[in-house]
């Protein structure tokens, strides 16, 4: 891509299931991995529950498509980041999510974003 | 300015097909250029040339593919998110194209600025 490195940062703010945000959001970030940019992934709102341990979705006929958020470290994304009021709101500490995280407040977050290129929300 | 564009919703569902329409318009009357629009989510369904609204209303795929001729504006739906509603080659309007989310990132990579419109 002619070595012009930009900081991409995918904002999850939707839960797994009920639509389909949170599965199509990752397939964007399996692909950009691909592109040799710098990644990094933040969870917030509801959509901290992609990361939630245990998902069990045979209820509802969908696919669990969790394991996934485990192989991305395979791809050399592992700047995952979670939004600590979003947590303590959802009364999850970061013992309930099923990758390691950097847990960051919200005005944290501001910044980091701020040195971003590209924001993508999902 | 060069911009890319992320349509993350479907037409006449929600208002951000509309808004990103209106955005594309407003930069390319300030002299700004739009590198692409990517159509994603049920945002690949602007795309489809089996579109058709009641004639007092506006046509939301119609007005796309003015814009993109126009303009010269490259109008990309996604591959994978087409395939799983339906959305294939044979019922994809004119100027619009299949291709892949590598596409998007390209987006990101090449514009000063990628917008995301959705929900």
């Amino acid at each position: 891509m002619g070595g012009k490195v930009k900081r991409f940062m995918y904002v999850n703010r939707k839960a797994p299931y009920g639509t389909i945000y949170a599965l199509e959001a990752l397939e964007v970030v399996l692909i950009a991995a691909a592109f040799d940019q710098d990644v990094s992934l933040v969870f917030v709102d509801d959509g901290v529950y992609q990361l939630k341990k245990g998902q069990n979705t045979k209820g509802i006929d969908v696919k669990n498509f969790s394991p996934t958020y485990r192989a991305l470290e395979g791809y050399d994304i592992e700047k995952l980041y979670v939004e600590r009021e979003s947590l303590e709101a959802r009364g999850l500490t970061e013992e309930d999510l099923l990758v390691p995280v950097e847990v960051l407040s919200s005005e944290e977050l501001r910044e980091l974003m701020e040195q971003q290129d590209v924001v993508l929300s999902f | 300015m060069k911009f890319g564009i992320l349509v993350n919703e479907g037409p006449y569902q929600h208002q951000a097909a509309d808004t990103a329409y209106q955005f594309c318009k407003a930069a390319l009357a300030k002299g700004h250029r739009i590198h692409r629009v990517f159509f994603y989510h049920d945002g690949v369904h602007n795309a489809s040339k089996l579109t058709e609204p009641p004639q007092d209303d506006r046509h939301i795929v119609n007005r796309w593919i003015k814009l993109a001729e126009e303009h010269d504006i490259d109008l990309v739906v996604c591959v994978a998110a087409g395939l799983r509603r339906g959305l294939v080659e044979e019922n994809l309007a004119p100027r619009f194209r299949i291709s892949g989310l590598g596409q998007l990132i390209e987006s990101g990579i090449q514009a000063d600025r990628l917008v995301v419109f959705g929900d």
